[in-house]
């Protein structure tokens, strides 16, 4: 299928259907809305369900219902929405039914703007509800991979039994540029519906979905059963993408359309004379450390840079572990990262740290 | 026959006598209301409607938050425990993906009527097709007894230690008149489980309330004005006598909203 001009939200709309989404529950918010409206007029087209929940706590339950019957089943919203989607979350986590949520970054807190922000890092890897679990987190950088990321979204839910989380902030929503759409994935048949869906108990046992367990040691088998599963993701599911690595003394870390900006600034950095690579996590749950342990083993410094107070940043250090230092460089509240500023920044790192050790010398010291 | 002049339980079903048995629909788990509770008339009933209307095979059951929310263990179908009142939600979930099946919500007064409030509203208002039954007992039985939306003037609580004070805490809400009021409403009564007169009549409502959704016909629900002697303080029997001479004369019995296509059944 050749590339054509789309939007970032109708673009991942249309992503989610090929990729088998049967039923979509969502609730109006900027700058997510493009992708409920394409979901209500594409989905019953093709005569699956769509439905404009009364709030976003609704929505989440009907993703909850409809995944419990083994559908596959999404929604999605901006900010404030999934601070009211968490309650929701954790249950769908605790029960262990896939789904799949959309989530187009705003600033914040409170009801903040609508202008793109990155700082639902803590919530989505970290506090997407209570209790012991984390969703997938994929971060796309272009209308592209998220079309990509998004039509993977629902085998890595169904494969996992768990939440895939989608986190792209509002510039990539709202803007627009070719993307190749994939093949439409075909329907689950009722063979390949989970053993555990809720169908109605037809010529066999009973089947229950529940997040309680009274017994103390019944409901540490279940975290134990999470926290195994947890392991197998993060082994199995780290994603990321390097940039002139190779020869790097310097790192710039970024995730999403940062990420993305960052590459510009590693070409003006390299046009200068200055060997600087970019890493950018694609996985931010699981973070993809291990690569970036050994990165950070061979340049002077690393410089983190989100838009947000430094989230990432977090990850990185604990990725790191001293082995090189570590800067950052952030803006809030919806104002975006340019090249310039990103760079300015690396300049300022460099100037500081160019007589530093490189860190495999400093490791083996 | 044994050699006393009684017969044995065995010997009396051996001769195809028994006129009183656990519907299918039940499983044979000892529940864990207390005694006196009328959870379990109730959950009788339910599955007395679902056994005589043979969709034991098809029918989902969404637990709730409160005393109810073991019940999945109590009935012999497939069943999913929602989040604190957001059973509707759920059901919504399930029944828009899976329209052949019955999908049933049972919720307290807590859960339906403050917690889940927007849940209910929505589910009723788009017709959802879709059966809730709504078990009324004027408190929150599972955390011990506190004021519940439904908690009745001056009555006294653990979270309302003098009585329930309208102008401090409002008025107990009229669940059943509220959902009548929306146009997606098709079959909405109340009815009461304290004596074989309102049993009887309550037995009939579930099975016009399934029957409805069967019809797909639209959103049907039955609130039971139920008993709660533990935190109420009262014997059962005293219990059962409060339902009647103090939540009747507030919560009416009655069929507030019957489409005309339900009239039929009614």
């Amino acid at each position: 299928m050749a590339k054509e001009l789309w939007k970032g939200n109708e673009a991942i709309a249309e992503a989610a259907i090929r990729g088998g989404v049967e039923a979509f529950f969502g609730y109006p918010i900027t700058p997510q809305t493009e992708l409920l409206e394409y979901m209500a007029a594409r989905m019953p087209q093709l005569g699956r369900a769509f439905l404009q929940a009364e709030s976003e706590v609704a929505s989440i339950n009907m993703v909850y219902g409809a995944a419990c019957g083994g559908a596959r089943a999404m929604t999605s919203s901006s900010s404030p929405g999934i601070s009211l989607m968490q309650e929701g979350l954790s249950y769908i986590a605790g029960s262990e039914v896939p789904a799949v949520l959309v989530d187009i970054m705003r600033g914040g807190p409170g009801l903040g703007n609508i202008q793109p922000s990155q700082s639902d890092y803590f919530q989505v890897t970290r506090s997407a509800g209570h209790g012991d679990f984390h969703p997938i987190v994929l971060a796309p950088a272009t209308v592209q991979e998220a079309v990509d990321l998004m039509y993977e979204a629902f085998p890595l839910a169904e494969k996992y039994r768990t939440i895939v989380i989608l986190a792209a902030d509002g510039s990539l929503g709202q803007m627009m540029e070719p993307a190749e759409m994939p093949p439409m994935r075909p329907p689950l048949s009722e063979a390949e519906r989970g053993a555990w869906a809720v169908r109605g108990a037809a010529g066999r046992a009973k089947r229950i979905i529940t997040s309680l367990f009274l017994q103390e040691e019944e409901l540490e088998a279940l975290n134990l059963r999470l926290q195994a599963k947890l392991k197998r993701i993060a082994e199995a599911e780290q994603r990321w993408e390097e940039v002139a690595t190779d020869d790097a003394e310097f790192l710039l870390v970024a995730f999403g359309t940062v990420g993305r900006t960052c590459k510009t600034v590693v070409r003006e950095a390299r046009q200068q004379g200055l060997r600087v690579g970019l890493y950018r996590p694609i996985s931010l749950w699981p973070f993809p450390w291990p690569r970036l342990r050994a990165l950070a083993g061979q340049v002077r410094g690393i410089l983190v840079a989100e838009m947000n107070a430094g989230q990432m940043l977090e990850d990185v250090r604990l990725a790191v572990e001293n082995r090189c230092p570590v800067r950052f460089h952030g803006r809030m509240g919806g104002v975006m990262l340019l090249p310039d500023e990103i760079l300015a920044a690396l300049q300022a790192m460099i100037a500081e740290l160019r007589h530093s050790p490189l860190a495999v010398a400093a490791e083996t010291r | 026959m044994s050699d006393t002049l009684v017969p044995t339980a065995e010997e009396i079903i051996a001769q195809g006598n028994v006129v009183y048995r656990r519907p299918d629909a039940l499983s044979d788990a000892w529940t864990h209301y207390c005694p006196g509770c009328t959870h379990g008339i109730i959950h009788r009933l339910i599955a007395e409607a679902i056994d005589e209307l043979g969709i034991q095979e098809k029918t989902i059951l969404v637990a709730p938050v409160g005393c109810s929310v073991l019940m999945y263990h109590y009935f012999n179908v497939d069943a999913v425990e929602a989040a604190h009142g957001r059973a509707p939600a759920m059901a919504t979930g399930l029944k828009r993906t899976q329209p052949d099946k019955v999908v049933f919500t049972y919720q307290g007064d807590g859960d339906l009527a403050a917690i889940g409030t927007a849940e209910i509203i929505h589910a009723a208002n788009r017709g959802e097709q879709i059966t809730v039954f709504f078990v009324n007992n004027a408190v929150y039985g599972m955390t011990s007894g506190q004021m519940a939306p439904t908690t009745l003037p001056g009555m006294v609580t653990t979270s309302s230690p003098d009585g329930r004070d309208v102008r401090m805490h409002g008025y107990p809400i009229r669940m059943a008149e509220v959902i009548a009021g929306l146009p997606g409403a098709c079959y909405v009564v109340r009815r009461s489980v304290y004596d074989a007169r309102t049993i009887r009549q309550a037995k009939k409502a579930v099975l016009t309330a399934f029957k409805t959704q069967l019809a797909g016909l639209g959103f049907s629900m039955v609130e039971f004005l139920s008993s709660c002697p533990t935190n109420w303080h009262m014997t059962p029997p005293d219990a059962l006598k409060w339902i009647r001479d103090t939540m009747v004369p507030y919560f009416p019995l009655g069929d507030f909203k019957v489409a005309d296509e339900v009239k039929a059944w009614t």
